[in-house]
């Protein structure tokens, strides 16, 4: 599973970070999702327990910051939001559009002890 | 031996990680015991700095001075500072895939000094990759190196198939993952050794969601999308469509047998990715082809220039392939 591995590297991340911070447990943990990260949340959540089990972060927290996806219209020239890759301008319908955000797939900061 | 974070008598708990912690335990106490004290001092110091205002700060120096030197080791003294909330929070801002991503860049690094083009094939289950990839190989041969990393889940047949075409090839089985990662494919390079100016065929695992995601250091994503399945996978798997530069659209000579709008799968593509080239081909006739090798051809002088293998004395044989190939 794709969310598993994603979680073994929020883990080797996180092991990573409490060295150089000198932290010993995590407590908490804020993920930016973008929509076009490719990312199943419920996935997300799950894999994430069962890998951080006998880990720094067995039991920790997994907080999901949904992060909006945009686009540029070339016809409004104007950043807009849209839902899903293939959508038209919302505002003019027009199909020109640039995605510019939303594959944001990054740990943003822990709790730890 | 310390009582806030107990960390030798937790040891039991937290098993790898606790290991190394231990071993650098003795060192580690003193600092913060140290610390700590100095700390609660600081603490107090606080509420007079307040009360004193500007007009003390002569005075003060000294304690100033004290508490900047002990800013450097208030993260373990915060630790262990009666009184005070344990939690810290710690700004990280680091992107999930960041260690594939170094994996892949070191991957990149290597194809661009060797001048390699290598290409990383997706697509989902039965839509013909291994076939394109023996057909292709079998018509660049004679002029062009070309060696393959296949990946599954299981099973070396596909390895077996493109070795039966004469090309190098090295077997990936991803085990319980989904997908090549940057890692599997830099262990593969190492043992395929690719010559220079050659073709290097990443064929993923076939799954159109989570190569999407990973980068293995390639010049492009290739999509393969069969006419024996649906028009709307472009809109289905959009990461796909979007991550991948070509898209071959393959099986074509089924089509008189199909219902299957090619014009509608082409626009679906370009909705999720405007940029998306689309070849059609069947790798059982080899219609198409003609368009897909000049394609590849035409990518990998792109690779290859700026470089000057034949300076290498060492690289006779590749100089041979340059030259045919001119």
């Amino acid at each position: 599973m794709h969310e598993m591995s994603l979680c073994e590297g929020i883990l080797q991340i996180l092991e990573n970070e409490s060295e150089q911070k000198n932290f010993k447990k995590v407590k908490k943990v804020a993920l930016e999702v973008g929509p076009f990260s490719g990312v199943e949340v419920d996935a997300l959540k799950f894999s994430f327990d069962v890998v951080m089990k006998g880990s720094l972060a067995e039991g920790s927290e997994l907080i999901i910051i949904d992060m909006p996806a945009t686009a540029w219209c070339m016809q409004c020239a104007e950043t807009v939001t849209i839902k899903q890759r293939y959508d038209d301008c919302p505002s003019c319908g027009s199909a020109q559009i640039q995605v510019t955000a939303g594959e944001e797939l990054s740990i943003k900061e822990l709790e730890v002890d | 031996m310390c009582t806030v974070c107990g960390c030798s008598s937790g040891n039991l708990k937290i098993d790898g990680q606790t290991k190394d912690h231990m071993l650098d335990q003795p060192h580690d106490h003193s600092h913060d015991h140290e610390h700590g004290h100095s700390h609660d001092h600081d603490h107090h110091h606080h509420d007079h700095e307040h009360n004193h205002g500007h007009s003390d700060d002569h005075d003060h120096h000294h304690d100033h001075s004290d508490e900047h030197t002990h800013d450097y080791g208030q993260g373990p003294a915060h630790a262990h500072a009666p009184g005070l909330s344990q939690a810290r929070m710690v700004q990280i801002e680091k992107n999930i895939l960041s260690k594939n991503d170094e994996y892949a860049s070191t991957n990149r690094a290597f194809f661009n000094e060797r001048g390699i083009l290598a290409l990383n094939l997706v697509s989902s289950p039965g839509s013909g990759k291994t076939t394109t990839l023996c057909r292709t190989i079998t018509e660049l041969q004679d002029k062009h190196v070309c060696s393959v990393i296949e990946g599954d889940q299981q099973t070396a047949n596909d390895a077996d198939r493109i070795r039966e075409t004469g090309a190098k090839a090295i077997q990936v089985n991803t085990g319980k993952g989904c997908h090549l990662d940057g890692h599997m494919v830099g262990h593969a390079l190492g043992s395929l050794n690719p010559a220079e100016g050659s073709f290097v065929f990443i064929e993923n695992v076939g799954n159109l969601v989570c190569p999407a995601s990973f980068d293995l250091g390639e010049a492009h994503k290739v999509v393969i999308l069969s006419v024996t399945e649906g028009e709307d996978k472009p809109l289905k798997y959009p990461d796909m469509f979007h991550a991948a530069d070509l898209m071959l659209l393959n099986k074509v000579d089924l089509l008189p047998h199909l219902e299957f709008d090619v014009e509608k799968t082409i626009e679906n593509a370009r909705r999720v990715n405007p940029g998306i080239k689309v070849l059609q081909i069947s790798s059982t006739t080899g219609e198409g082809y003609a368009d897909w090798i000049n394609w590849l051809e035409a990518t990998l002088a792109l690779a290859t220039t700026g470089h000057n293998f034949k300076n290498n004395a060492e690289k006779q044989t590749d100089v041979e392939m340059t030259a045919v190939a001119e």
